[in-house]
């Protein structure tokens, strides 16, 4: 393919090849002249000598000089202890800056860490994000209420459900809309197999990124079983938009049940496979007891929630403690871990996929008969045949689906307990067919920021044991 | 709520009204009365409206399984807004997303670089007056470009 010609036409500045003028090439750096015109590139229009400083596009994202550097000023007892020991520091030689990232199999998408390290220990770490920012809230300002949940549910892509439930729920509670305790069952069913199958999803990785190959294979495995089953329903297998304002997108097909019993009956038992290879694996435990421990103070400080959190030993969910569509109906427990580090973050998720599908079950014997989606047909669209019949659910249809249904002014904020922690959506109205403002309090971004705080002063090896289990979406924290 | 009187204004349950000048005594005394878990910092850019800006600084307290939001104005000619860090170090973030995104300036921040978009990007997108844009697509009309 390299001699592919180039189709470049019109009067394109071409690329420049040489060094800008004044700097020799030869005597910048040590490396040979001959071998620089041969593997570098120089960035046009640069007049600085230190031309290749310039090179590099770090700009303000670079470390900051050490006595500057915010992080552990913050760290430093005002609101965080942080275990960074600054006394000990080594020669300046033997201090050294690698990025790891934005491509890299363990940094789960684009992430990029800013890592300094003094031999093998890390001495400060720097998450830089945005590679994966499309913009998602400024396009939610163009979209309509119902157009909406495609856009947020492509945030966090491996709780795609979560996104649209907490947003589904803000405008609900702008609409002052009540939904029939089927649709809140359904969406109560759905988003617990979700975290599941965003958990099982997590034990793979996490197992891949710290060598136990096979949990790669065992994981996606038993996920695919509940993939299925959102194709089933949804009829995709991710980004499904089946979530919306008003209700769900369609009600459970026709044998639902026998497809949750065959999940019911075949991801505890996998589950208890992963543990039997784990538990008591000794490189297991030797690559993630003990390391990257986050206290308690620290998980409040930087905002981390949801199961990291838990592993530290806080009580927190939302879904006991601020409960949304009927879940305190379900009879589950939260599991803490003790110790805050990446063996206790595995112990509760797991326990977590035991709860989930505790209340799975529950919505398998409790599901109430009834509409899947409000009969307000301010949101909701008339039924097909009426359509057939009737001029005005004709246009009422056509209304709905070109100008989109019109939300009080207001603003909300409503949160869910998602795989990765709170997943809030702070919405405001102004009273038209589109949102205002929609802003999405994504868990990984908190995660991400906490990742300093869980890496400092640990070794290089454990930062991939460390960032794996906190989990992080990329999708979810560039939006 | 008790803490919270003569520093913020009740617009409805558990959302407040701060004034700017107030915001680190609200913050500080939010925290003292067991608002330790910090959430979330957003804004609104309201273009025509005064104040133009609104922060909204979103807390909670788990002893009382409560949720506080607090909403400061922030004037469109002065876009600044002290920053939070020194109380909940987790603003960090959260502040530089916000300064990147509608150009409110965070005093005191220790680190207030963009964070989503790249280093020499020009303007705040999710400010009204930022437009979305568009991508040329190369089969509409791809003869008639420049």
């Amino acid at each position: 393919m390299s001699d592919t010609p180039h189709n470049v036409e019109g009067d394109l500045e071409a690329p420049t090849t040489e060094a800008p003028d004044g700097i020799d090439a030869a005597d910048v750096g040590t490396g040979g002249a001959a071998r620089r015109r041969v593997h570098d590139l120089w960035v046009a229009g640069t007049e600085e000598r230190d031309w290749v400083a310039a090179a590099t596009d770090e700009g303000a994202q670079e470390l900051l000089p050490r006595d500057l550097d915010p992080a552990i000023d913050i760290q430093r007892g005002i609101a965080v202890v942080d275990d960074y020991v600054e006394e000990v520091t080594a020669e300046e030689d033997e201090r050294q800056i690698i990025n790891m990232g934005p491509q890299h199999p363990s940094t789960h998408g684009v992430l990029r860490l800013h890592l300094e390290l003094e031999g093998e220990t890390i001495r400060r770490v720097k998450p830089i994000i945005g590679y994966l920012h499309t913009g998602m809230e400024k396009t939610g300002e163009t979209l309509t209420y119902m157009q909406g949940g495609t856009n947020v549910t492509r945030m966090d892509y491996l709780s795609p459900l979560f996104n649209e439930l907490a947003y589904s729920l803000a405008v609900e509670s702008l609409l002052d809309v009540e939904l029939p305790p089927r649709a809140d069952a359904i969406r109560v069913l759905m988003t617990e197999l979700n975290r599941v199958a965003s958990h099982l999803l997590w034990v793979a990785t996490q197992g891949m990124d710290i060598g136990a190959l096979s949990m790669m294979l065992y994981g996606w495995r038993e996920r695919e079983k509940i993939l299925q089953f959102f194709e089933t329903v949804t009829g995709l297998r991710m980004n499904h938009n089946y979530i919306r304002p008003g209700g769900v997108a369609a009600d459970l097909p026709d044998g639902w049940e026998a497809d949750i019993e065959h999940i019911l009956s075949e991801v505890p038992v996998a589950v208890g496979e992963y543990e039997q290879l784990l538990n008591e694996n000794p490189i297991f435990l030797d690559r993630t007891v003990g390391i990257g421990v986050i206290t308690p103070d620290e998980c409040d400080a930087y905002g981390v929630t949801g199961p990291m959190a838990r592993a530290s030993g806080i009580d927190w969910d939302l879904r006991k403690a601020m409960p949304y569509s009927g879940i305190e109906a379900y009879d589950f427990d939260v599991p803490l871990g003790k110790h805050g580090d990446v063996f206790d973050r595995y112990i509760v998720r797991i326990a977590e996929i035991r709860e989930s599908l505790r209340i799975v079950t529950q919505v398998l014997e409790t599901l109430p008969a009834g509409d899947y989606r409000t009969d307000n047909r301010k949101v909701t669209p008339p039924p097909r045949k009426r359509i057939d019949e009737s001029m005005e659910a004709l246009i009422h249809h056509f209304k709905l689906f070109t100008e989109g249904f019109k939300v009080p002014a207001g603003e909300a904020y409503r949160a869910v307990e998602g795989p990765r922690g709170e997943l809030g959506v702070y919405l405001v109205s102004k009273g038209g067919a589109r949102p205002w403002r929609i802003h999405v309090r994504a868990p990984s971004f908190a995660a991400v920021q906490a990742l300093p705080a869980m890496m400092t002063d640990s070794l290089v090896a454990d930062i991939i044991a460390t960032l794996a289990s906190a989990d992080p979406v990329l999708g979810d924290v560039d939006r | 709520m008790a803490f919270l009187e003569g520093l913020a204004e009740e617009q409805e349950d558990g959302v407040y009204l701060v004034a700017r000048a107030d915001l680190m005594g609200a913050v500080t005394a939010a925290r003292d009365e067991g608002y330790l878990t910090f959430v979330d910092i957003t804004a609104v850019d309201h273009l025509r409206d005064e104040p133009r800006f609104v922060v909204v600084i979103n807390l909670i307290a788990r002893s009382r399984g409560r949720r506080l939001l607090l909403r400061i104005g922030v004037p469109g000619d002065d876009p600044t807004l002290p920053s939070i860090t020194p109380v909940f170090a987790g603003a960090n973030f959260y502040e530089r997303e916000v300064w990147d995104l509608f150009g409110i300036e965070f005093t005191g921040h220790p680190d207030l670089t963009r964070i989503l978009l790249p280093d020499d990007w020009e303007g705040h997108p999710l400010r009204k007056d930022y437009g979305v844009g568009s991508v040329p697509v190369q089969f509409k009309g791809a003869h008639k470009a420049t």
